[in-house]
């Protein structure tokens, strides 16, 4: 007799305006405090302490009350990327309690395009960004900003907009390859020093919401605006391939997951609902209902103790729910 | 009959004579049934025997001239047959060429197909010919593409032109298409404008396949005109014209060419070549090979809440109201569970809906479709009639004033009409409770709804009324007595029907009834009919028919044949509904002078359908009068 779905641990109330993103900063030492990070419609970041489930400074208001779609942090919960509407990525300290904007970046990008940074060394960092050109996806090196390559498709191929990006390397050390779902419903492997595209699957009818990728197993999943997740893999040849696909009940996904421990996956839905599956074989594990509108965006805590792991899930009905589920194994 | 062939230098104008004679009293059949079979056979391998058939025919005196061409004619079994019988007659003389290329065109229209295949037939053999098919197709077109015509003359006629057009279009050359193509445009386009005026589906039909043809004709490479239509019989029949079955003799190269042309055309359907690669087949994944793993350790949770989700409608109508006026108009969903809930809603709470029910009246008439539902149209409309039918009053004060209000589309006003015409339907039957099938009932379950050919469907309803009135001799099955309902359209009836009358006459200045919009014009006729034929038993009946014979009486003259067509049929609801006393106490002077005008009609109306209706109203007058004999005073 299976167990009826878990309630949210405790739920983040207080952002007024639909939550576009989230990010757990949890993995520090000891008196560091478990900070999860969101980014709002109305242009505000907060920062929630998730000892007292409270936020603790004013909101980060950096993009001009445009909408901030990306936060994540790079490397520590001092230093903080912010991508917003206003068409700028904002580089963020926030030691000792500054809120400072210590740089930005100007992407002239007017989409929806979640930018994703991969360390390569010490203090660097590849980002790979959408871009102002309808089809192309722009690499860039922070903290310096030049531009190391442009992914242009080749002519005739009609991507489409790029839709949502992941780049990384198998090793430190080894090439850098990005991963891009596009407008069209494919999904295209490059190869960032050489600007060259590796591979390219169809797998979807309509845009790629969003994409996951374990390098480990070389397996990703991905999901759009129909019923339908598709699981692919990576071959030696660097190739893609439809590994198999899941039907869902509701159609459309907004952002997909896998935890860092690669044994669960969630899924944020348009119906409301978030969705855990079994990465290993894509057994559906629960289906978490809790939100009255469409959930934006999911998110795995980073936590060094295993049965602290959490997972936030933030929606349009402007709350942040988070869940203590399959953190014991 | 025999002739002596060989060098003999024969006289056979007597044999014209003869023929000319016997033609013209009327025996064409036997004389040509036995000559022309006869000849058929002699001419076609004979040049002389070629030569004495010209010579005889051209004997022929122009007096009988008609008689006989018309017989060959008609009795040829191809068109090189005819061209071999009549060889240049029509080039040669006068009378020949006035009875071919005009009378048996434009002045006749009795012919049957074949007769039309072998006549432009004929004239499309011979070089010399080939100048009068040109100018016959420029006279055609003329004709067809005139508006007086189109609306005056016979569709019967209509119909017979059209495949004349067809038939020349099929033979004409590329050349010659070249020289008039110009002219060929011109009248297409002014002959697809009068056609599409026309209220009746009929002539629109025959109209858009014309225009159609001619374009594919004189645009063979380019974009054609497409017109979207019901296909049915005749139109097949018309489109089949244009394509010329190859002629077996003469121009034995031309069929040869365009079949070989035909067979280059279609070419294969070449593939694209894409970049995108295919997407591969799933790989088989290895699942069974693989040990237990640790995801077995997750025990899935309870998932049987996952279902489809649905956006809840509201159930109030209040707040129906709201959704749809927009104040959430951010939430499409909601607004299309609205649409498709309203219906329901309405039918389910009528006092609710009494409150609010010219409001949301208002808001159904200027509902436009904001996402793409299925029948969008007809969940409009059942909401429209559960409202109606739910609080007739005002609402239908509300409707028929607007029907003559400003600023409406055409659509909108022929909407109302519609939903009226529903909801009398509705509340004059009985035992009515949302569905249109009546178990075991007298009334035929024949759709009241003016389609796109209401005058089918009217007709269809008088006749079974009249079978019904007609004298039986045999019972038939026996009736099935049903529970006797209050008629609700009885209180109402009024109000549906005299203020339609009302303002028929004055123009506003985006609708005119009596001008342009004789379509619509010709919808409210009908619907006056449907609503007179729905008031029966009702107490306002009489005041309905007299006030409905004055309209009719005004409008009697009426060029457009839908608004006639209509225009009868009130007379026969009338006929039918108003009790006879009532009819003969309050309208004798009236239905009098009706009666002549209906002789009238049936004699010299160039409409067919308004002849029948004429006739069968004729027919309804003459069973009232002697039903009041029957009856002892």
């Amino acid at each position: 007799m299976a167990l009826p779905p878990p309630d949210p641990q405790f739920v983040l109330r207080g952002t007024s305006a639909a939550v576009h993103t989230l990010h757990f900063s949890c993995g520090g030492p000891e008196p560091d405090i478990p900070l999860l990070f969101s980014g709002s419609e109305n242009g505000f970041i907060h920062v929630w302490n998730l000892k007292t489930h409270r936020v603790d400074t004013a909101p980060l208001d950096g993009h001009g009350r445009k909408s901030v779609y990306c936060v994540t942090t790079m490397g520590d919960k001092d230093r903080l990327l912010s991508q917003g509407r206003d068409q700028r990525i904002c580089l963020w300290d926030l030691a000792e309690g500054r809120t400072a904007v210590t740089d930005s970046v100007f992407t002239e990008h007017v989409g929806f395009c979640r930018c994703s940074l991969l360390k390569v060394a010490q203090g660097r960092w590849l980002m790979a960004m959408a871009a102002r050109s309808l089809e192309e996806v722009q690499i860039l090196e922070l903290p310096s900003k030049m531009s190391v390559c442009t992914l242009k498709p080749e002519v005739g191929a009609r991507l489409g907009m790029p839709m949502c990006l992941k780049l990384w390397q198998l090793s430190c050390g080894s090439q850098p390859v990005l991963l891009a779902g596009y407008e069209d419903g494919s999904v295209v492997l490059w190869n960032v020093s050489m600007g060259k595209a590796l591979s390219r699957l169809t797998c979807h009818q309509e845009p790629v919401m969003s994409l996951d990728f374990d390098w480990e197993k070389a397996k990703g999943i991905s999901g759009s605006s129909e019923k339908v997740l598709s699981i692919w893999s990576l071959n030696e040849q660097q190739n893609l391939q439809v590994y198999k696909t899941h039907g869902l009940v509701n159609a459309g996904i907004s952002d997909i997951t896998i935890r860092p421990d690669k044994k669960i996956l969630a899924t944020a839905g348009w119906d409301h609902r978030i969705r855990i599956f079994g990465w290993k074989k894509l057994k559906p594990l629960a289906v978490l209902d809790y939100h009255t509108a469409t959930v934006h965006c999911v998110s795995f805590s980073d936590h060094s103790k295993p049965g602290d792991r959490v997972l936030a899930a933030g929606s349009k009905d402007q709350r942040i729910s988070v869940w203590s589920i399959y953190a014991q194994t | 009959v025999c002739f002596i062939p060989g060098g003999l230098d024969c006289s056979i104008s007597f044999v014209s004579h003869v023929l000319g004679k016997a033609c013209v009293h009327g025996r064409q059949k036997e004389i040509l049934g036995v000559l022309v079979p006869r000849l058929t056979a002699l001419t076609r391998a004979d040049c002389i025997w070629q030569r004495i058939c010209w010579r005889l025919l051209e004997c022929v005196p122009d007096r009988w001239m008609e008689a006989v061409l018309l017989g060959f004619v008609q009795r040829a079994p191809g068109a090189d047959v005819l061209s071999r019988f009549l060889g240049n007659l029509v080039v040669k003389n006068k009378k020949a060429q006035f009875v071919v290329t005009q009378k048996m065109l434009l002045l006749q229209y009795g012919h049957t197909t074949a007769v039309l295949q072998n006549l432009l037939g004929y004239l499309s053999l011979d070089s010399l010919r080939r100048t009068l098919l040109l100018r016959v197709l420029q006279e055609l077109l003329e004709t067809w593409s005139s508006s007086s015509a189109v609306k005056h003359s016979p569709a019967e006629q209509q119909l017979y032109i059209s495949k004349a057009i067809l038939i020349c279009l099929s033979h004409l050359k590329e050349p010659e298409i070249e020289s008039c193509r110009q002219e060929l445009l011109t009248s297409m386009m002014e002959g697809v404008k009068c056609h599409l005026d026309s209220s009746l589906p009929r002539l629109r039909r025959l109209g858009m396949v014309v225009a159609e043809s001619i374009s594919f004709k004189i645009n063979a490479e380019g974009p054609v005109l497409k017109f979207e239509y019901e296909e049915d019989d005749e139109t097949r029949e018309l489109k089949s014209l244009l394509v010329q079955t190859p002629l077996f003799c003469v121009v034995s190269s031309l069929p040869d060419d365009d079949r070989s042309k035909k067979a280059d055309v279609a070419l294969p359907v070449v593939a694209e070549s894409r970049e995108k690669p295919q997407p591969a087949a799933p790989v088989m994944p290895d699942e069974e090979s693989d040990e237990l793993d640790s995801d077995d350790d997750l025990v899935p949770y309870d998932m049987s809440e996952d279902k489809e989700l649905k956006i809840k409608a509201p159930v109030y109508i209040r707040d129906c109201i709201e959704v749809l006026t927009g104040s959430g108009s951010e939430d499409v969903d909601k607004w299309e569970a609205t649409v498709k809930a309203l219906e329901s809603l309405v039918r389910k709470n009528p006092a609710a809906t009494r409150e609010v029910s010219v409001e949301l009246a208002k808001i159904l008439l200027h509902l436009e479709e904001k996402t793409c539902i299925e029948g969008f149209v007809e969940l409009r409309q059942k909401a429209q009639v559960a409202v109606l039918t739910t609080d007739p009053i005002p609402v239908a004060k509300y409707l028929t004033s607007q029907f003559y209000s400003l600023n409406y589309s055409l659509r909108q006003r022929m909407d109302i009409l519609d939903v009226l015409v529903l909801a009398a339907r509705e509340l004059s039957s009985p035992k009515f409770h949302g569905n249109t099938e009546h178990s075991g009932a007298q009334k035929p379950c024949v759709p009241l709804l003016p389609g796109r050919d209401s005058s089918k469907g009217w007709r269809r309803i008088v006749d079974e009324r009249i079978k019904s009135k007609t004298r039986r001799f045999v019972t038939g099955q026996p009736r099935v007595e049903m529970a006797s309902h209050p008629n609700e359209f009885n209180s109402v009836a009024g109000y549906f029907f005299f203020p339609l009358i009302q303002h028929f006459d004055r123009p506003l200045t985006t609708f005119d009834l009596l001008g342009e919009d004789h379509l619509v014009l010709g919808r409210l006729v009908h619907t006056l009919a449907i609503l007179m034929y729905l008031a029966v038993n009702t107490v306002a009946v009489t005041a309905m028919g007299k006030a409905l014979l004055e309209f009719v009486w005004a409008l009697r003259f009426h060029t457009d044949s839908y608004v006639r067509q209509g225009l009868l049929s009130c007379v026969s609801s009338l006929l039918l509904s108003v009790p006879t006393e009532w009819i003969l106490a309050d309208m004798a002077e009236e239905l009098l002078e009706t009666q002549s005008w209906l002789g009238d009609v049936m004699e010299k109306d160039p409409d067919g359908d308004c002849r029948r209706l004429a006739l069968q109203n004729l027919l309804l007058m003459e069973n009232l009068k002697k039903k009041l004999e029957a009856v002892p005073s």
